[in-house]
Formats: structure tokens, sequence, C-alpha cells
């Protein structure tokens, strides 16, 4: 099946660090509502399958998947959960519709993570119960240890990485779902009280609650539904090792980013990133993981990434803009909905709805995300509004 | 007729086993708290189950009367903020005679086994059930169909929760 | 669409407590599927993979955790969670991998290993019920199969000694699957006389709990055909998830089962399934779902199926053997596992591969279902050789 599939509806809620006044399924109620409206009023009942991307320890329910349907519409229709990240759960729905069998999947992801009390227990429960937990440390231990050797290995600087959420923080000021959107000087990141050296307090994403929902379809209904498809030229996901000690590349590397972006470059025909892809929302849940996953997707060369943000590379003016959003440092982390927020704005800077952060003249966005501390998952996805 | 199933690995422990130490075991519990928002609809349902009263939303569409309430009729996909008290006795669809506590232990000599039940209340559309306990009814004279009346704990221990109810009994 | 077609499986036995990690159990059913097909791990494009609530590891992410015992490491690796459907769901995921034309071989792996969950794991579903609504009655997962059972029953003027009579069936079968840890010759006096649990629930309606693991290669046709001259062809693929407010639906039917097969029986081109259907897998955790999943599948009239199972029309001479693996209650309950075993059944059966247990007549198509969530979501697949 070589037909393509394109993004039709996109549609969201919450974006707030607490969000008491709606349950989850509220909220997703919302985001469907919109999602459905934006493309062109769908009844969900007409939809195909949905697909909802979430881990049962964020919400404190085992199998997770029992609790989707009704607020997408989905009543006794084609349902699944993927337990992963929601651009994996993107990526099933794509896989759906190129059987062909399916025309239109939903695909659909939360973050309630303000009603989690215990957070960093249960990233604690995300590490090896024989290896890693016995040693009692805040899981974050493991984001100092990759920082640590990213920096050994490539010669980037605290400083650099400190850049990062400067300029993203930055760029969230022009985005109004953004809740961390602030002016800051290099010496509030860097003297910000530390966390996990050299990760400091800074470095790190803060939370946010939200809901996102997209509609994908098949090349043909997609023509019939919107005059703005947004096209999925290539995704790629992969998985390097979950054991801390044994990963394939050293632990200042993203193997999984490589992997991942190859896929979905391969898929897209694109031979050279740094020149096809106009802009970039890149996985910033830690300030380094943005420069180390710049170079791991080759959109800039090993060890470059930090010196070209110096040099304004990255920034919405430069050559290649990267997370004009605000990216999670800015907007917040959606932790399980992270992917689809990337995605999100990459559809809006392809049908030129982005507002005030609109970039000129975009054909063609890349956007990647990382599944977070402890795991070595990554999903790429390549976007455009051509033809 | 050739057998070609290929089966490797699984390799069966008994209790003792494990009680004689002859295997290696790695214990931890897990502490995990969480604090869920109720929302609009569930938030109404709980204030409402304090007052001592039951709850449930209608929909505009298919005139459904439904119970927990919702703020969206899962089925025409429209909003439903039309609310209606319903009425706090009903009818057992289903029950069971349960002998065993929620971790699977039996229940003792002098505990009474529970009396789980689906009940359709009335005033909710057809079939439209919650799950609850019985009491104050003996498990032999149990049979679905059976007429119920809940039984409310007094105003002071009420505290905007199913468990407000404390079980339906038969009327 | 891209035709796609089993052409390995694999297994572990199914005990009470295994002494293997979840990862080492994954690869054990994984590295028997590849050697089944003299295949390595090289020639696997993606993994998708399936294990069931990560409470009972006392693991969060647990998919990524069991990556490399998967096989998943560097690869595409995607885990599908619906509960206990997630056995058969996780070959409709592989399949969407391949059928997509993204991928040309999928190793589909679910692994299970209830046995950490201490001091039952029956204590972990407390979890999958409401939290706010639910929750504070401390519902015991027998609750839901109880109240169903009983409304079943009701229903159909069934009684306790008719929903025996499936697990006497399966059980029976299942003495002959060289995985099987629990196979039993019971009689329907034994399961009546068995502990009560929830009324109408007794000790021997239900399927043991257990550790396992089981695991399927898909390959697509041009690949299927140059590996082997027997692929198993996935005809069909079906799921359907039901509202979450599970106490406002009809208990006695599965709905969604009916509209999952029926998704199934299109894609395969099956329009009267009791006649078509050479074997039947249905999901039987409890004696009385496989005889409620028999009625969903179309595969027997409503309220006709105890009849027809007296009859002999589901047994091993039948016209339409139930369960010739065992099933649950034969050969075990690994939760997400338990699905994929059903569905290495058909491969070998379709094959003539199933030694003891081979039903006769040179079977061509056989249905393989799955069940799980708060009992509302199935998944089906329809093989066919």
């Amino acid at each position: 099946m070589s037909k393509r599939v394109a993004i039709v509806g996109i549609g969201y809620s919450g974006f707030r660090t607490t969000s008491t006044d709606v349950s989850y399924r509220e909220m997703i109620y919302e985001a469907a509502t919109k999602c459905y409206e934006d493309a062109g009023g769908i009844h969900p009942q007409s939809i195909d399958s949905f697909v909802a991307s979430s881990e049962d320890f964020m919400e404190g329910i085992s199998i997770a998947d029992e609790y989707v349907p009704d607020q997408l519409g989905a009543v006794l229709k084609p349902v699944q959960s993927i337990a992963g990240d929601s651009l994996q759960g993107l990526a099933s729905a794509m896989m759906q519709i190129k059987t062909g069998e399916l025309d239109l999947v939903t695909a659909s992801a939360f973050s309630k993570v303000s009603n989690l009390s215990s957070y960093e227990n249960v990233l604690a429960y995300a590490t090896d119960p024989v290896y890693v937990r016995p040693f009692q440390e805040n899981p974050y231990f493991i984001a100092g240890l990759e920082m640590n050797r990213y920096l050994y290995e490539t010669g980037t600087t605290r400083e650099q990485c400190a850049k990062v959420v400067v300029k993203n923080r930055y760029n969230a000021l022009k985005n109004p779902v953004a809740v961390y959107g602030s002016k800051l000087d290099l010496d509030d990141i860097l003297s910000a009280p530390p966390l996990c050296e050299p990760l400091g307090e800074f470095d790190k994403s803060g939370h946010l609650d939200g809901a996102i929902v997209l509609l994908l379809a098949s090349e043909d209904k997609a023509k019939e539904l919107t005059d703005k498809p947004i096209w999925i030229e290539g995704i790629g996901w992969a998985t390097d090792t979950p054991n801390l000690d044994s990963r394939t590349d050293t632990l200042g590397g993203a193997l999984y980013a490589e992997l991942a972006g190859k896929k979905a470059y391969s898929m897209a025909g694109i031979n050279t990133p740094y020149n096809e892809i106009d802009f970039a929302e890149i996985d910033d849940t830690f300030s380094y993981k943005e420069l180390q996953h710049l170079e791991a997707l080759k959109l800039c060369g090993p060890g470059e990434a930090g010196e070209l943000l110096e040099l304004g590379s990255f920034a919405p003016a430069g050559d290649l803009p990267v997370n004009v959003s605000g990216g999670s440092l800015g907007i917040g982390y959606l932790h399980e909905a992270n992917g689809l927020q990337k995605v999100l704005e990459t559809v809006m800077q392809l049908r030129g709805e982005a507002g005030p952060r609109q970039l000129e003249d975009v054909e063609t966005g890349l956007a990647f995300a990382w599944r977070g501390v402890p795991t070595t998952t990554g999903t790429a996805i390549v976007l455009s509004n051509k033809g | 007729m050739e057998e070609k199933v290929k089966v490797s690995g699984g390799t069966g422990l008994s209790g003792e086993d494990i009680k004689s130490g002859k295997i290696f075991l790695m214990d931890d519990s897990l502490d995990c708290a969480y604090a869920w928002d109720t929302g609009v609809a569930i938030n109404r349902y709980l204030s409402e189950l304090q007052k001592g009263r039951i709850i449930a939303t209608k929909c505009r569409k298919c005139k459904r009367v439904m119970l927990p309430p919702r703020l969206f009729c899962e089925l025409c996909y429209v909003p439903s903020n039309h609310w209606v008290y319903v009425q706090d006795t009903g009818v057992i669809n289903t029950y069971s005679i349960c002998h065993v506590h929620w971790d699977a232990s039996r229940i003792g000599e002098n505990e009474k086994p529970y009396l789980p039940a689906v009940i359709e209340i009335d005033g909710a559309s057809d079939g439209m059930g919650i799950m609850h306990l019985l009491g104050e009814v003996d498990p032999d004279d149990l049979k679905i169909g059976m007429r119920v009346q809940a039984v409310w704990k007094p105003e002071n221990e009420r505290i905007g929760s199913i468990t407000d109810i404390k079980y339906f009994k038969p009327i | 669409m891209r035709k796609v077609a089993m052409v390995g499986a694999g297994m572990t036995k199914f005990v009470r407590r295994a002494l293997e990690t979840p990862k080492e159990l994954s690869y054990e059913a994984a590295k028997t599927t590849l050697d089944s097909c003299g295949l390595s791990l090289d020639d696997v494009d993606c993994v998708a993979h399936g294990t069931a609530p990560d409470a009972f590891d006392g693991i969060h992410q647990n998919g990524e955790y069991m990556t490399c015992g998967s096989g998943g490491w560097n690869k595409p690796s995607m885990r599908v969670f619906v509960g206990g459907a997630t056995g058969v769901h996780a070959i409709v995921h592989g399949w969407h991998h391949v059928a997509s034309g993204m991928f040309d071989t999928c190793l589909v792996v679910c692994e299970e290993k209830m046995s950490s969950a201490m001091p039952h794991a029956q204590g972990f579903f407390l979890t999958i019920f409401d939290s706010i609504t639910e929750r504070a009655l401390q519902p015991n997962l027998l609750w839901i199969f109880a109240l169903e059972m009983n409304r079943y029953m009701e229903r159909y003027g069934y009684t306790k000694e008719d929903m025996a009579l499936a697990a006497v069936n399966n059980k029976r079968n299942g003495l002959k699957h060289p995985a099987s840890q629990f196979a039993d010759e019971v009689s329907v006096e034994d399961v009546i006389n068995s502990e009560m649990l929830a009324y109408p629930v007794s000790r021997l309606d239900v399927s043991p709990v257990s550790d396992g693991a089981a695991a399927v290669l898909l390959a697509a046709e041009p690949v299927a055909r140059r590996l082997t001259d027997k692929p198993v062809w996935l005809e069909g693929v079906g799921w359907n998830l039901d509202t979450a407010y599970w106490a406002t639906r009809d208990l006695s039917y599965p709905r969604y089962l009916d509209k999952a097969a029926r998704m199934a029986y299109e894609m395969a081109g099956i329009r009267e399934p009791d006649k078509q259907i050479d074997i039947a897998e249905p999901y039987d955790p409890f004696d009385y779902k496989a005889l409620h999943h028999m009625e969903g599948l179309q595969l027997s009239p409503r309220g006709k199926t105890v009849e027809l199972l007296r009859d002999g029309h589901f047994g091993m001479d039948g016209n339409m053997p139930m369960c010739p693996s065992g099933g649950l209650l034969g050969v075990g309950n690994p939760i997400a596992a338990a699905g994929t075993m059903k569905v290495c059944e058909l491969y070998w059966q379709l094959r003539g591969e199933a030694g003891e247990r081979q039903v006769p007549g040179n079977p061509r198509l056989g249905l393989a279902q799955a069940w799980g969530d708060l009992m509302q979501v199935s998944s089906v697949v329809v093989a066919g050789i």
C-alpha cells in the first residue's frame, strides 16, 4: 500500500499545571470535539478506528484502555491502546490506514500528571527492579549520567545546554497554550539549584496536564475533507536496550533517535535532512536532549549542535528553527501526550495557523519525541504540506 | 500426524522452593498515590450522594437518562448538562455471593459474604445500572428481578462517595 | 490488501510460578519461534509485543523493560495493551505493521508473569474498576465474572452443570498439550462441587493463573512463500471495544464481540461462519465465557450453545472442535500470552502439526479470539491455509 496518509483534524484542551475542574475524560471530550469539528464536522461513529496512548501507572488504573471509548465517541468501535509514546500511537493509526482496510483513524493521548501524587516513585518503578531500583536514587540520576557523558563526548558545554532553555522558554512567550514561557538569562539557569548534576532544576521541563486528539485520513478521504491536509511523509520509531549498562551506543548517545530518524527519512525520500527539513519540534524534556537529538537525527554534525545554537541557527529566524512552540521546556511536559504536542505544532505551522509564531514558507517539518527517563525509545515523523 | 509444536522454557517452581530459600527472590512494594480530579459530572454525582440523592444527566437528543451522570452522551456525542434526579430504588439485574476479599483471601468464619450486584435504578433509562452491594437479605433469597431500596449512611457520616449508600436492601 | 501469513510459532510451558524472569520467558518464546522457521533476529523487521497490567510485574512501562527479551533491541518495537485481549490483539497489531507495507516481517511476542504479584495477582485487579465510582466498594475481579455468568445463566435457563461442560471439554483437550501443566480430567461433578468463590463461580470454573509466553512470526506474502510451503494466512482481523459503563450493558450477550467477529468475517469473505469455520478457539478464562463467546462469534445460536456442546458438535470429533488446544482452562492463563497460545494452536492445527491434538479432516479455516479490559473488548483473528 503506497497511498499517503494525512492529518486532517486537530484538537486539544487543558494545557495547565493543574486541571481540577475537569476529569481526564471531560478533557479528552473537549479535545476530540474540537478535532472532529476541525476535520469538517465528522461524527465519531463514522471514524473507523481509534488509537489511544497511555501507561497504567500514570493514571492509577490497570488497563487504561477500558476507559478510552466514551469520550472519543468510540463506543462499539475498533479501539486499541498503545502502551507507548503518543507518536507511536500515531504510527499505529497510520499503519492501520495503510493496510487499505480503514480510512479514518483517531490518535489521542492526554496527561493528567497533576493527579499523580507520587510521580518520582512511578518513574523509579520504570527502572530495573533488580539492578537499579535497590539504589533508591531519584530516577533523574539517569539523565544526569547521560548529560555528563554527552558533554564529555561532544565537548558541548553546560552553558550551551542552558541556552536551549533560554531559547525555548522565550519562544513559549508567543504560544498561547504555553505555561512556562519566560524571559530568562543564562545566569538564571546556571545558578538554579542542582538536580542530578550536571542537570539543574531549570534543565528539566515542568509538568503539564493536557489532552490532544488528531484525526488521520487516507489520501482520498483527506482530499474530500480538507484543502489543507498535512501529509505524513515518513515515520520511524526504535528502542535501544532498557538496560543502563548495555546500551549499544554510549550513555551519551541517542542511537534510538538515529534509527528512528533513518527510517522516517528513508520513507520520506530525504537524503540530507539539514537541507530538506525546514523546521523541527525536537524532544527537549531535558535541555541537553535537544542538542543530543539534533545530532542523532543528523540535523547537524556530531558535537555541533551547541555551537550552532549559539550562532542562532536554531532560533525562529535561523536556518533551522527548532522548537518555535517553546518545546516541553517552554510549554510544559505532557508525558504520554508529548509526541502529539510536537505534531500539533508542526501541523499548525504547515497549515499557516501558528499565529505570532508562524514561520515563513515552510513545507516540511520534523517532529521527534522520546519517552523520557529511563527509556531509550523515540519516534520521528516527517510532515509536509506539499501536494 | 506429527507433533511439531515448539515449546521451550517455563520452568515451574513450587511454593516450597520459595519458602525453603532455594530460589533467590527480591521484594519490593509499590508506593503510588493518586488524587483523581472527579471532573464536573462526577463532582455533582458525589455531592448529591452526600445529600442523600442520586442524580443523573439526560441527553437532549436520544433522551437517555444516564447514570452515572456524564457531561456528554457517548452515543450521540453531544454535551448533556440537563440534570435529573432519579430514585434510590431499583431492580437487581444480576448479583453474586462472594466468599473472598478484594485481595483473594477467603472471608473469615464469622464474616458474611459480599453481595455485589448490578442494580437498574428507577428513573434512569432501561438497563442503566450501577454496581453496588446488597444487604439485609439472606443470600438464598436473592433473585434477579428483585426490587431493592438504598440504605443510606446517616447524614453526618456521608462524605460524598458511592459508599454513602451502605447497600441496597429488598423492598 | 497485502497478504500476511504466520510462518513460525513457539511458546514456553505455562506454569503456576516460573523460574524465568519476564525477559527470559519472552526470549524463550521468541527464540523458539525464530528457530521453528529457521530465521534469526536480523530477519525480523519489527516487534509487536504485549504484556498485561504493569501492576503484576510492579514495573512501570513494562514494554520497555521487556524489549531485550522480546527481540526489540534497536528495532521498531511497539507494545499494544488491551488487557486480556492482548494475546490475540498483538497479532492484529502485527498485522497492521506488515499489511501496511512498512515492514515485511514482524515478530509478535506476548508474555505474562503473574506470580511476581504478591500475595496474589487477583488483588491487583482492584485497580481495573473505576477509581471513583466503584473501587470504594472493594470489588474483587471475580465479581464481574460472577455477575455476568449469573445473568447469562438466567437469560437462557442454563445451570452450573451446563457451564461446567466447557471446563470438562477444554481441560480434557489440554491433556494433550505439551505446554500444559494444568490439564486434568475433570467431571461435571468435580466442577460444581469445587469451592464456591463468588456465586455462581466455583474454583474449577476458573482457568489457572500462570506464567508463560508465546510468539508468532508474521511475514508478507513474498517472504512467507519463500520461507514455507504451508504459510497460514491471516484472512481476517477484527476488534471492538464497548462502553466503559459496563453496568449499562446487556451482560448476557457480548455485542462488542459480535461486531469484532463481523469485522473479521467481512475481511475474510466469510458469510456463514458457523458452517465455514473448522476450528474455534474462543477465549475461555472461565467456562461460561467459552460459550458466551461462541454465541458472540456467531458460531452458535444464542441460547443453543449448551445443546450443541452436549450433542458433540464442538467436541474433537465434532463439526467444529472448540478449544482443541485445551484453552486457558486446560493449558493455563498467563493473561497476555494466553490469546497468543490460541493463535499458535491455529498455526499448528492448520498445518497438520498438532500431534495428538490434531483435528481430523484437514481443517482449512480457524478462528482465535481473546477478550479483556473491563469485559468490553475483543479481538478476533481468522486464519486459513
